[in-house]
């Protein structure tokens, strides 16, 4: 069924009663070309682009517990392509392009609202190194922008711009493209667009271990039943380091739990992203007027999808010092989600050392925004076995040569 | 928030510790290749259960230790030197 003004009305006028489910909720065949492990964003983009563009239908996403219910359904939404180095340039930007043709490509309204996102200088090194990263992004045909405290002033009034503030505002830096869309949206649409070409996505489905043959991966074994693939993809962020531990081999992840909170909703207060390095504080205000709050990681290894109360603490001081008017707000929740950090704080998209089996893991706090490249490059090399350009320098091999791209200690960005 | 009972001071909150990661690793000889090198510096198990790990009470006596923690529940199970075996 194709979304439109036409079936809107359509379903008004028969008290919306009527509307098909928007995917097929699937039980698994015994055999398929192509399985995905985990059906989050990555998964599922994947899935859509390897029918889409690759014309490989015969496919299942298996999800252990609902689609887009991990780090989908648990980040703050934003979408920016502001990194250093070429290599990361290329893939974000692909990325974000891809995000602005989602809504009409996928006939799903993803929401997506390019607001723009200002990171704070608090210092006169911050604004050096704004500068520097903002010569790096034009450099790699991205437009960035650095502001003055008054063009930051101009943009969010309700940060604290004194300066006698706890955390004063020297200037920022703005990538203008840069923005948030709505994280269900881009599951279910990716599902939908998905589904409608054949897809299967099952959800409830654990993979409990690889089937090997002569070395190679031929299957799955799983909670629902034992099912057999050509290929075998793995895009199960914070968890990859178990399922690879499974197919034995091991990655350079380490998993630890990233907060984010939203306090109760208000009327339209902050219509851009701020994101204040130093801290580790991040801020924007959702559709339904929440203040989301997003957090540095909680640094010791973990797999509780809840938060530490000191990270807690330590970043709503931080907003707070930002943000004054903020202090009488409520908090209504607060959750983690298990990113995959990797040392040098970009992805790993591409073949493992067992063969059949690929993975895309990596993303750490950033894999919402990569979403769409992320899907695209994977469909790419369980279609054809070969790396897609964009993805080649995103090998797991690069922890053996030394060939890094180091996002982490270059840039010194948040996620 | 985790109290952390530090092989010195006892229990304190978790704000005045770092975590420096796995514990035991054996740093690989000057001749190894960069396979050798590659798995020592990056490559780790990173189990969703009981973790070896470093801390340090780095806002307290700065001693350094071991923990014996699990990384769903964050439950410690022991504490030990940092030269120390795991019990």
């Amino acid at each position: 069924m194709k979304y439109s003004t036409w079936s809107l009305l359509r379903g008004a006028l028969t008290g919306h009663r009527n509307w098909p489910a928007a995917w097929r909720d699937a039980t698994p065949k015994p055999r398929y070309d192509i399985i995905i492990v985990g059906g989050g964003g990555h998964g599922l983009a994947a899935a859509y682009y390897l029918a889409k563009n690759h014309g490989i239908t015969n496919v299942a996403v298996l999800e252990r517990g609902w689609i887009g219910g991990g780090n989908t359904g648990r980040n703050t939404t934003i979408v920016r392509s502001n990194y250093l180095y070429p290599e990361s340039a290329r893939l974000y930007d692909f990325s974000l392009k891809l995000y602005e043709g989602l809504t009409r490509s996928l006939n799903f309204n993803i929401m997506l609202s390019q607001r723009g996102l200002v990171m704070l200088a608090h210092s006169r090194h911050d604004l050096d190194s704004q500068a520097r990263f903002a010569n790096a992004m034009c450099m790699n045909g991205i437009a960035a922008e650095m502001l003055t405290r008054e063009e930051v002033g101009a943009l969010a009034p309700a940060l604290d711009l004194s300066p006698r503030a706890r955390l004063p505002v020297l200037g920022g830096l703005t990538q203008r493209r840069a923005g948030t869309a709505r994280h269900d949206a881009v599951a279910w649409g990716y599902a939908r667009a998905a589904s409608a070409l054949g897809v299967d996505i099952v959800q409830n489905c654990e993979v409990r271990g690889f089937i090997k043959e002569g070395g190679r991966v031929v299957g799955v074994d799983t909670s629902v039943a034992r099912i057999r693939a050509d290929r075998v993809g793995i895009a199960a962020a914070g968890h990859s380091s178990v399922l690879a531990a499974m197919a034995g081999f091991r990655l350079p992840v380490t998993s630890y739990a990233l907060q984010a909170m939203v306090t109760e909703p208000i009327k339209p207060l902050l219509d851009t992203v701020v994101l204040s390095p130093g801290t580790g504080a991040y801020v924007s205000q959702s559709d339904k007027g929440e203040m989301v709050i997003g957090a540095m990681l909680d640094l010791f290894p973990s797999y509780a999808q809840r938060g530490s109360f000191a990270v807690t603490q330590a970043v709503l001081a931080a907003t707070l010092a930002l943000f004054p008017c903020f202090s009488r707000l409520q908090l209504l929740r607060q959750w983690a989600g298990i990113v995959d950090v990797v040392h040098d704080s970009s992805p790993i998209l591409g073949a493992t050392p067992i063969p059949n089996l690929y993975i895309n893991c990596g993303w750490g706090t950033g894999g919402f925004k990569g979403i769409p490249v992320g899907g695209w490059t994977f469909a790419h090399v369980l279609a054809t076995g070969s790396n897609h350009p964009l993805a080649e320098p995103f090998q797991l091999q690069r922890f053996i040569t030394g060939r890094l791209i180091d996002e982490a200690a270059a840039s010194g960005i948040a996620h | 928030m985790m109290h952390i009972p530090c092989i010195c001071c006892g229990l304190r909150d978790e704000s005045e510790f770092i975590c420096a990661g796995t514990a035991h690793m054996v740093r690989p000889g000057l001749n190894e290749d960069d396979a050798a090198w590659g798995e020592y510096l990056f490559f780790r198990d990173n189990p969703k259960g009981v973790h070896l790990e470093r801390w340090r009470h780095s806002f307290g006596c700065g001693q350094w230790f071991n923990l014996v923690r699990h990384t769903v529940t964050h439950e410690i199970l022991a504490v030990y030197a940092m030269t120390g075996s795991p019990p």
